[in-house]
């Protein structure tokens, strides 16, 4: 017998006994259950607010206090604006970018030498770059987060090696909550998931030295939305 | 306890035969042993109509571990006929009997100790200080460790007394935080613990059971 | 008294000593409280939401069979390599094999507990590898060769001196105070470690059974590069952490963040369900997954305390254990400390050897409190304690809870007892503090209060005689 089936064997056995119900350890043991509907959370999670704008607002609030940097504009043109700001404060010199409708115009508009992730790329060009900019598939309102996919945002290491990372958004990505977005990849993707899915809430940060808060553990100091 | 009891107008009886609730043995995994005992409470207690206990452990005791000590036991459904009945001092009074003010007077600065017992197995938090907001001249506050253990545990004490003493420490360090005079409690033996180390530390805070400031006129 | 249980009294009797020590560990963990306590009010309803995820462990457990399956046929049909380990040794040899078949030097490392538990590190370095652990704390607690002091905090005892100075030694980076500065400093390093890295070893918190994914929840995004950008990918897990459905994240990721760090979600929370696909240009070629039993199928069978197996690891009861904040996560010497850890220590190392920790607690019940997937933790310190003792009883104890039964229950010699005791505690002042005081664990700190001179008893027999 494999190793394999010698587990399984070990745990079928081992639940033949009955194991009480939680948070009522003193009653019997209840065999059947249905796993509790999965939206019920909604119910007990944070609030996320019942209009579009509240959640918006949300988000903005959720960005902030992650120390994510947020830019809600009306037009492109005002993003290529933003763009052109980051480079010049940040002093930019190269940028990471994969293809896409946002991110070709992104990079058109920064006028910057860009390392493509499309294809296996080279690493260390990457790792020069000093910022990396990609799309996402989802805004989430409840946590501040941003939904990326290694299809979304150019493989897996284009949103993390850099130490700025811009993401570029519609409006019409921002989604209420977790469960929403849960939604959304199996929508998107159900047949064909791509192999890396990452939320990405605020930029990087650890609290291991006296619970002192440093951003940009490993991951980009920076998180940059652009919304429009 | 009997005195507060008694004014309100109840009939009080203390069983002379019974001692104690066998929770020693089932806390040190002796369960045959404090079983021996627990039989005992059982039968004795089977008539009375409510079962008042003057601490959180001791109440605990009856009315969550022993329908756990007694499972699979034909004794089951007498521990759980037990338990129903069983009520802790301070909630007795404010939840079972509708009384937050016993006539007391007590003109003193206190904090309150959440046994753990009394708060995280019978989930009482507020009975004791309703009580104690009804008594004349006296002054609550509150300590910030209120809930944290005082570090009594049975025998832990005595069989780990420097994490039990660190932790009384850490107890008694944010009474006198509040300038209590007292730490008052509804658990005689987290008391004799705070007692037993302010003392030997030569500290002027007392401690004192809740009964024994709401029998005080 | 064992090797461990010594150990542990030993290392106790040090700490509590250490006032510095304790109110570093205090003040750390009073900064948690308030952010975890501010997060939970976030929740429109922290309870239910706790009972839902109860819940879903419960099912997740109960029919483990079924959800580790689906998990690991879906994760297979995306060309990851599955493993199964049934012991730590095993583990530990299926490891070093996918290392030397991919011809590796250096393994970076993402944090990962079942790594501590089966002692990988160790034997990866005496198998000639090197092993850089990039989060962070476990980087910190490596370079001072010592184990993580907390599951999800590895350097809460450290001050920034304390690291300021090892990375002077260790790294020979110029001294500073500036935990930012320390930060970089650990960044600068470990950057080059996850570009020239061969493997990438990572732990897991949840395998998704729906959807055929493990899921990794992290801050520093260490984790993120260390699956990233290696060549083979190798993800070690408990089989107890299966969740059925990719949708339980939406519960469990906010839960575990708000228990375990006091956030909303942590900065990271990723999905792997294979090696790099066709279609993209980045991530590993190879994806290992290995399954780790290591006496889980043995916690499994006692049905009493399967529920210890519902654990996703937070750190919550370690932190609200008072026992932990006055010894801290190196007392315990094993590399699940606070709660949970004396919960299934035994399990995982031997009852006898560990049943010292299930005793050191006051059985404050704040660990089941506080748990958000309603482990019944102190229940089973005190199961414990019953198995230890019928599995081998201390017949001194046995004795004196036998003859403490037989004077409790016949009153006229229980009052005996009493009369006597009121006799010898005036003797007791001779022997009082020294070795042969028989009360030498009370009264070596703290002062004994006196036999009523009328007990309750008396009284009520004298008032009723009246």
């Amino acid at each position: 017998m494999s190793e394999k089936d010698q587990i399984l064997a070990r745990v079928r056995e081992a639940l033949t006994s009955p194991a009480p119900h939680p948070g009522d350890a003193h009653t019997n043991p209840q065999p059947a259950s249905a796993l509790p509907p999965s939206n019920n959370s909604r119910q007990w999670l944070p609030a996320v607010g019942e209009t579009f704008q509240d959640r918006l607002e949300l988000f903005q609030k959720n960005a902030a206090s992650l120390k994510a940097d947020f830019y809600l504009v009306e037009r492109w043109e005002e993003a290529s604006g933003v763009l052109g700001k980051l480079r010049d404060q940040e002093g930019w010199q190269c940028v990471g970018a994969h293809k896409g409708d946002l991110t070709d115009a992104a990079c058109a508009a920064l006028g910057l030498p860009v390392c493509r992730t499309d294809h296996p790329y080279d690493v260390a060009a990457l790792e020069s770059c000093d910022a990396g900019i990609t799309e996402c598939d989802a805004l989430v309102a409840q946590t501040g987060s941003v939904l990326v996919t290694s299809r979304s945002a150019g493989g897996r290491a284009l949103s993390v090696l850099p130490p700025h990372h811009v993401v570029l958004a519609r409006r019409e990505q921002l989604l209420p909550d977790l469960l929403a977005a849960f939604e959304l990849l199996k929508r998107k993707y159900s047949d064909n998931y791509p192999s890396f899915i990452s939320f990405i809430t605020g930029p990087s940060r650890t609290g291991d030295i006296e619970r002192v808060l440093v951003l940009g553990a490993h991951g980009p100091k920076k998180l940059s939305i652009i919304c429009f | 306890m009997v005195q507060i009891l008694e004014r309100l107008g109840h009939t009080v009886e203390c069983p002379q035969d019974l001692a104690c609730c066998g929770q020693p043995a089932f806390n040190s995994g002796y369960w045959d042993e404090s079983r021996a005992i627990a039989v005992n409470v059982l039968s004795r207690l089977k008539d009375a109509e409510a079962v008042v206990v003057a601490s959180g452990s001791c109440g605990a005791m009856l009315k969550v571990f022993y329908p756990e000590l007694f499972a699979k036991t034909p004794h089951l459904d007498a521990a759980k006929s037990l338990s129903a009945r069983t009520w802790e001092f301070s909630d007795f009074l404010v939840t079972r009997l509708g009384v937050s003010d016993v006539g007391a007077r007590f003109p003193a600065r206190v904090t309150f100790h959440d046994g753990c017992h009394g708060l995280r197995e019978l989930g009482i938090k507020q009975p004791p200080r309703v009580l104690l907001s009804k008594v004349r001249d006296i002054q609550l506050v509150e300590m910030k460790e209120a809930e944290t253990c005082c570090g009594f545990g049975g025998a832990f004490a005595a069989k780990f007394p420097m994490i039990s003493t660190a932790m009384g420490e850490v107890k008694c360090a944010s009474a006198a935080e509040t300038g209590a005079e007292y730490i008052v409690s509804n658990d005689s033996s987290c008391l004799m613990h705070l007692q037993g180390l302010l003392s030997r530390q030569g500290k002027p805070v007392k401690t004192i059971h809740l009964a024994e400031i709401l029998v005080r006129q | 008294m064992n090797t461990f249980a010594a150990q542990f009294r030993e290392q106790s009797l040090r700490l509590t000593r250490d006032l510095r020590h304790r109110l570093l560990i205090q003040n750390a963990l009073g900064k948690y409280e308030t952010q975890r306590d501010h997060r939970k009010a976030a929740f429109q309803d922290w309870q239910s939401a706790r009972q839902a995820a109860a819940e879903i462990k419960w099912e997740a457990i109960n029919h483990l069979d079924v959800h580790l399956q689906d998990f690991v046929s879906r994760i297979e049909a995306r060309g990851t390599v599955v493993h199964w380990a049934s012991t730590a040794a095993q583990a530990r040899d299926i490891i070093i094999g996918i290392v030397r078949d991919s011809k590796a030097r250096s393994i970076i490392k993402s944090k990962a507990m079942t790594s501590e538990e089966i002692h990988l590190n160790e034997a990866l370095e005496e198998a000639g590898f090197e092993v850089v652990e990039s989060d962070l704390g476990e980087f910190i607690v490596q370079l001072r060769k010592e184990a993580p002091y907390h599951i999800v905090f590895p350097a809460m005892h450290l001050t920034r001196g304390d690291i300021s100075e090892l990375f002077t030694r260790e790294l020979g980076s110029a001294p500073t105070q500036n935990p930012e500065d320390l930060t970089m400093i650990a960044r600068r390093v470990l950057r080059q470690k996850y570009i020239n890295a061969d493997v990438g070893l990572t732990g897991a918190n949840f395998p998704i059974a729906e959807t055929g994914m493990i899921s990794i929840t992290e801050n520093e995004g260490n984790a993120r590069l260390t699956a990233a950008l290696p060549k083979v990918m190798i993800s070690l897990l408990g089989i107890e952490k299966v969740l059925p459905r990719l949708e339980d994240l939406a519960l469990f990721l906010p839960l575990l963040a708000t228990a375990g760090t006091g956030q909303p979600l942590t900065c990271y929370n990723s999905l792997y369900g294979g090696p790099r696909r066709a279609d993209e240009s980045d991530g590993p070629e190879e994806f290992h997954v290995v399954l780790l039993d290591n006496h889980r199928t043995e916690l499994l069978a006692d049905a009493e305390q399967r529920d210890a197996l519902h654990c996703i690891r937070c750190g919550a009861c370690l932190n609200v254990c008072p026992i932990f904040r006055n010894v801290g996560g190196h007392t315990y010497g094993t590399t699940y400390s606070g709660p949970i850890g004396s919960v299934i220590t035994p399990h995982l190392r031997g009852l006898q050897d560990w049943k010292h920790l299930s005793y050191s607690s006051s059985l404050c019940g704040a660990s089941t409190e506080t748990c958000p997937v309603k482990i019944n933790l102190h229940h089973h310190l005190l199961q414990n304690r019953r198995n230890a003792s019928r599995q081998k009883p201390s017949r001194i104890e046995k004795f004196a809870f036998r003859t403490y039964a037989a004077i409790v229950n016949r009153p006229g010699l229980y009052h005996l007892v009493k009369k006597a005791g009121r006799v010898l505690q005036k003797l007791h002042p001779l022997v009082r503090g020294t070795r042969a005081d028989p009360a030498y664990g009370w009264t070596k700190t703290r002062d004994l209060p006196p036999i009523a001179r009328q007990t309750f008893k008396e009284y009520w027999k004298d008032r009723n005689i009246k």
